[in-house]
Formats: structure tokens, C-alpha cells, sequence
């Protein structure tokens, strides 16, 4: 829609024979065309100022919100909500879990993942079940269940399996061949509980991931790497994985931040040692409930917009060598690449830029 | 232009010696099949050291399967191949043949270079990372040696100023001349060539070739599947023609390609000469 009003300077100048008439023909003058307009993006840019108002106004206004308690002060010589030392140490427990759940469960995505590949059928058959079942059960269902397997055994330890009922068979009811054990009630609660169970899923998720990344590396870099003589394990670690890792890293970034929701689930192991947990705690206990969840989530936004910076420099370390970003950038100090033409030498006669 | 104090000289293994009998490759009835599919139907195939054999055919005659059953790229379903005397694939155990493990399999390929058509290199590599990435891991060559073997491959293949590029940066020919430099630093016995020109541009493949060229006249064995009926004029000692999974002549390219005699051979000369 053009304004028809709309004075257009640029439609006298563009008329034919204003140039190209003379013999040496010089150089068009460049277009000042009208762009066209867009007075639909004005329309939603107004609807939405008026909304970002009316939600500023509700923050500022609503006393429900009490800003005071969640940043300053809840109650008297206590610090804000958000920086209380039980918010700070659950908080560093949902970072802990976070790390260690998603270090865990890359390790065991990379493992699943390149046995789901393998041409060993027992290893693509455990693969295939342990994908199966990990992501067959909810996350929430697997924090309960492991913080009640403890149920299952009194101890959990290592030594010959079965040793009980082969004492059995010889006739001793008490044969023991443990070489270590510990008790599952302090091996098998709490944070480990928790971090098994969130660990254990992402591996399934990862190993599609990774699954999905080593696939979607060109055929010929394997087959170029074989016919150099690299055992498999080199023609893996060396050329398939970093290649793979410019499909893997975006998605892993999102199953980090998912995570980082996710280890309020741990809550229900139970984990006390969490953020959510513990806001909610002070929520109840103070019948500041909105307070604490709006704490919660203003730790959630902060911890996760940490990890968006994180994922893109990641993201710009395994693209080097594609597109524009290809060149090495020079480390400061370090000494300019040469910009002087090396001529061939040697008996080649490869015509090279002469 | 070849001189024995050239630089290439001694990446050559063994110019014009070899092994006892001098023969380099010997296929005898090699078949392939993918499913029902038998795309080589019987090859027989021999090229002595030093010397380069060209293989020419048109599309889906099985040349490229051919060329990378030698290096068991491709894993055949009859007949034998030896490389330096060696059976590649498989230890014969009086009448029975046994797979090889991966790892023999790696040592085997280790002396055979090979160039692809696409190039293949690693892009996720310096050039230089990518011409020392095989010395470094297979061979166990220490890192400042492979540098500098790997610098004087790339000078001696024009590249020197491209140390520090990653392949995405070069041009077709310069990715395709860095390959040939990657293959070569494991010092092979035997260079195959899988087309490798065909992805060029037509004003890129003449320095490919004179690559190439340089190689033979430096006494390097080469396979070389092509359709540059150029090169296997000038440096081809012998010429295979190959058509739907057979090979259907061979001899030297002069006599092949002035007097073919097959009609099979005529028409396909015909087309692309």
C-alpha cells in the first residue's frame, strides 16, 4: 500500500536518456526507490506496547507480587526470597544436578549411540532396549521410583553374583562372596537418586541425538578415513563425532535447559537440596506462595539465559571450517598469517595463480 | 622434468622395483553383487609396479566398485586380490579363507592411497591437520616430523600458502590436489584414483592432472578411474575398458584406443573422444 500522496523525487530522476545517452556512458545513479510500506507491523508494534504496559503496570502495581519480599526482605533481618541460604544452596544443587545429570547423560547418549550403530547385533539390542525403556517412562516416575528402589535390596554391593543361592545348592545358607558392599538405604536416597534417574533418561534422549548427528555425517569421510588405514575407533573420535557434533550441540543445549526445569522433579526422590523445593518451602511456611514461585521463576530465566550464551560459543567452535565464519581468527599477538604467494617449488608444473 | 633429486623421488616407495614377480595388483575373477544386483562379473585385472593403469567405461560399469574392492572398501563375494603379493580381505588357511580383523585390515590399506572423486577431505581440519592426521595416528609419526613431511607435500602440490585454510575455503582442484598430498603421506606403495576430476570445474582438471602426471613419471603404481582419455593417452602404460561389470579389452592405450576391438569399446570411444 503506497501512500498515492507520497512525493516521489526518485521517479524524475530515473527517466530515460538522463545517462545513458552520452558516448562514454557514465555510471547509473543509484536507485531511491519508495520501499513499500508496512503499516500492519506499526498496527501490531502499538497493540503490543499497549500489552508490554498493561503487564509492567500488573508487575509494579500488584501488591500480590511483593517485590519486596522476594528481592530485599520477606520478614524481619532476613534477605529476599531469592538469596536466602537455603534458595542458594538448593540453587546450587539444581546446577550440580544440571552439570553432573547432563555430563552423565551425554557419556552414556555417545556410548548408546554408537552401539545402536555397531554391526555387533547384542550391542544395537541392549541399545535399542535401554532407549526403549528410559524414555518409555516419565522423568517425574523415574525420580519417585529411584528414590524407592532401596526397597529392592538392603545392600548394593560388588562380588560373585548369585553367591547366595549357589551356597544354597552346596548347602550353606549364608554364603557371601561380596567384595564390597554399602548400604542402599545411604548409597540409593537423595541426590543420587535423583541424578541417577535424571541421568539415566537423558542418556536415552542423547543417544538419539548423537544417533542422529553421527548419521548425518557424509558416508565419504568414513570411507576417507578408512582408506588412510584409522582403526574404527580413530575414524569415531577423529572424523565422525566432531562432524557430528555441529548436528549435536544445538539440540543438546535444549535437553540442558530442559534439564535445568527438570531437576525440580527431583523434589519428589526426595531431594530437598533444589531449588524449587526449597522456594516452595518458604512459599508455604510463610503463606508467600506467589512470591516464591515468581523467585523461582526469575532464577529459571537468569540460569537459563546463562546457558543460551554458553550453547552459542559452543555452536561457533564446532561450525569452524563451514561457511563464513571458517577462518581461524588470529589470537591477539600472535604473529599475521603471511600474505605472500609461497611459489611452488619442487618439479611439479601445477599452474598456480600465474 | 623428472629428475632423481626431486623431492617426490623418495616418497615413492620402490620406484620400478616392487615386489618379486613385479606385479603390483592382481585381481583373478573378482564378482560383486549388492543383493541381485552382480555389478563385476568376473575381473581379472593385473598392473605391474611402476606402472599406471588407466580404466575407462561408461556409468554403472563397475569401474569405481572395482577400484575400491582393492583397498576392501567394497568387500568382493568371489575370486581373489593381491596387493604386493598380499591377499587383501582375507588369510588363507589351506583351502579355506578367513576374514581379516579390523585392524589388519586398517595395516593393509595403510600402503594403498586413495583419492575419491568428491575429495573427501575432513572438513573440520586445517589442510595441514588434514595431510597429517593419518602419519600422526596410524603411523605414529611425532607431530613436528608429519608437519614438516606434510609441508613439503603441499609445496610440492602448489599449495604451500593453503597450510592454514580449511577445505571449505579451496577451490575444487586445490581440495582435490591437497587429497592427492594427504594420500601420499603414507608413503603408498599403490595410489588409486576414483575419478578424480569429475567433480572439477573444466578449467580446474588440468591441474589435477598435472598432479597426477608428475606422480607417474616419478614411478608411483597408480589405478586410475577416469574418463580424461587425455591423460591415458600421455601416461597410461596400459588400458582397461570396462562395460557392465566385465572387462571387455585392455592393452596399451595406444593400441585400444586406435584400434579397438570390441564394437562395445568403438561406440564408447566414439562418444567421449
Amino acid at each position: 500500500m503506497v501512500d498515492p500522496t507520497d512525493p516521489t523525487p526518485a521517479g524524475r530522476s530515473g527517466q530515460p536518456g538522463s545517462g545513458g545517452t552520452t558516448a562514454e556512458r557514465s555510471r547509473p545513479e543509484p536507485i531511491q526507490a519508495v520501499p513499500v510500506r508496512h503499516p500492519g507491523r506499526w498496527v501490531g508494534v502499538a497493540v503490543l506496547l499497549v500489552l508490554a504496559a498493561m503487564f509492567a503496570h500488573l508487575l509494579v502495581t500488584n501488591e500480590h507480587f511483593q517485590w519486596h519480599s522476594i528481592l530485599v526482605s520477606y520478614g524481619d533481618g532476613l534477605r529476599g526470597m531469592m538469596f536466602t541460604g537455603p534458595v542458594l544452596d538448593g540453587l546450587k544443587g539444581s546446577i550440580a544436578l544440571t552439570v553432573l545429570a547432563m555430563i552423565i547423560g551425554v557419556a552414556i547418549g555417545v556410548v548408546i549411540a554408537v552401539m545402536r550403530l555397531s554391526p555387533n547385533p547384542i550391542l544395537r539390542g541392549v541399545a535399542f532396549a535401554y532407549t526403549w525403556f528410559f524414555r518409555a517412562i516419565p522423568r517425574l516416575v523415574l525420580c519417585v521410583l529411584f528414590g524407592n528402589v532401596g526397597i529392592l535390596w538392603s545392600r548394593v554391593g560388588l562380588g560373585v553374583p548369585f553367591d547366595h543361592q549357589i551356597g544354597q545348592l552346596f548347602g550353606t545358607d549364608d554364603l557371601s562372596l561380596k567384595v564390597w558392599s554399602v548400604s542402599s538405604r545411604d548409597l540409593l536416597t537423595g541426590f543420587l537418586a535423583g541424578l541417577l534417574a535424571l541421568a539415566l533418561s537423558e542418556g536415552a534422549y542423547m543417544a538419539e541425538i548423537v544417533r542422529a548427528g553421527i548419521q548425518s555425517v557424509d558416508t565419504g569421510q568414513r570411507e576417507a578415513a578408512e582408506a588412510l588405514g584409522l582403526s574404527n575407533n580413530q575414524v569415531l573420535r577423529r572424523v565422525v563425532l566432531p562432524q557430528a557434533m555441529r548436528v549435536i550441540v544445538p539440540p543438546t543445549g535444549n535437553e540442558t535447559i530442559a534439564m535445568l526445569k527438570d531437576t525440580s522433579l527431583v523434589a519428589y526422590t526426595p531431594v530437598t537440596m533444589e531449588l524449587f523445593f526449597q522456594l516452595q518451602a518458604i512459599g508455604s511456611r510463610t503463606f508467600k506462595v506467589f512470591p516464591a514461585l515468581v523467585a523461582a521463576c526469575l532464577w529459571y530465566l537468569i540460569l537459563s539465559s546463562i546457558l543460551m550464551v554458553v550453547q552459542y560459543y559452543v555452536e561457533r567452535y564446532f561450525s569452524r571450517g563451514y561457511g563464513a565464519r571458517a577462518t581461524r581468527r588470529p589470537r591477539p599477538g600472535a604473529p599475521q598469517p603471511n600474505p605472500v604467494v609461497v611459489e611452488p617449488v619442487g618439479p611439479i608444473g601445477v599452474d598456480h595463480g600465474h | 622434468m623428472a629428475t632423481d633429486d626431486s623431492p617426490l623421488a623418495d616418497l615413492v616407495v620402490n620406484p620400478g622395483a616392487g615386489p618379486a614377480d613385479g606385479v603390483m595388483v592382481r585381481a583373478e575373477d573378482v564378482h560383486k553383487s549388492y543383493g541381485h544386483l552382480e555389478v563385476l562379473k568376473g575381473i581379472d585385472f593385473t598392473v605391474r609396479a611402476g606402472e599406471v593403469s588407466v580404466v575407462i567405461g561408461p556409468s554403472g560399469s563397475g569401474k569405481s566398485t572395482f577400484l575400491r574392492c582393492i583397498n576392501h572398501l567394497e568387500k568382493i563375494n568371489a575370486g581373489r586380490i593381491w596387493v604386493d603379493g598380499e591377499l587383501i580381505g582375507y588369510r588363507q588357511r589351506g583351502d579355506k579363507l578367513h576374514e581379516l580383523r579390523d585392524a589388519e585390515i586398517s595395516r593393509q590399506r595403510r600402503s594403498i592411497g586413495m583419492v575419491f572423486q568428491r575429495f573427501n577431505l575432513f572438513p573440520h581440519m586445517t589442510v595441514l591437520d588434514n595431510v597429517c592426521e593419518a602419519p600422526c595416528r596410524v603411523l605414529r609419526r611425532s607431530r613436528s616430523d608429519a608437519r614438516a613431511q606434510a609441508r613439503s607435500l603441499l609445496d610440492l602440490v602448489g599449495l604451500a600458502d593453503k597450510v592454514d585454510s580449511y577445505p571449505g575455503q579451496l577451490s575444487g582442484g586445490q581440495q582435490q590436489r591437497v587429497a592427492i598430498a594427504r594420500a601420499l603421506a603414507m608413503r603408498p606403495k599403490l595410489m588409486l584414483f576414483d575419478e578424480p576430476t569429475s567433480a572439477l570445474d573444466p578449467e580446474l582438471v588440468g591441474e589435477v592432472l598435472d598432479v597426477m602426471k608428475e606422480l607417474a613419471r616419478e614411478g608411483m603404481t597408480m589405478v586410475v578411474v577416469t574418463h580424461e582419455i587425455g591423460f591415458a593417452r600421455e601416461v597410461g602404460d596400459s588400458l582397461v575398458f570396462m562395460d557392465a561389470g566385465v572387462v571387455v579389452e585392455s592393452g596399451t592405450p595406444r593400441e585400444v584406443l586406435a584400434n579397438p576391438q570390441h564394437t562395445r569399446t568403438g561406440a564408447f570411444l566414439a562418444k567421449v573422444l
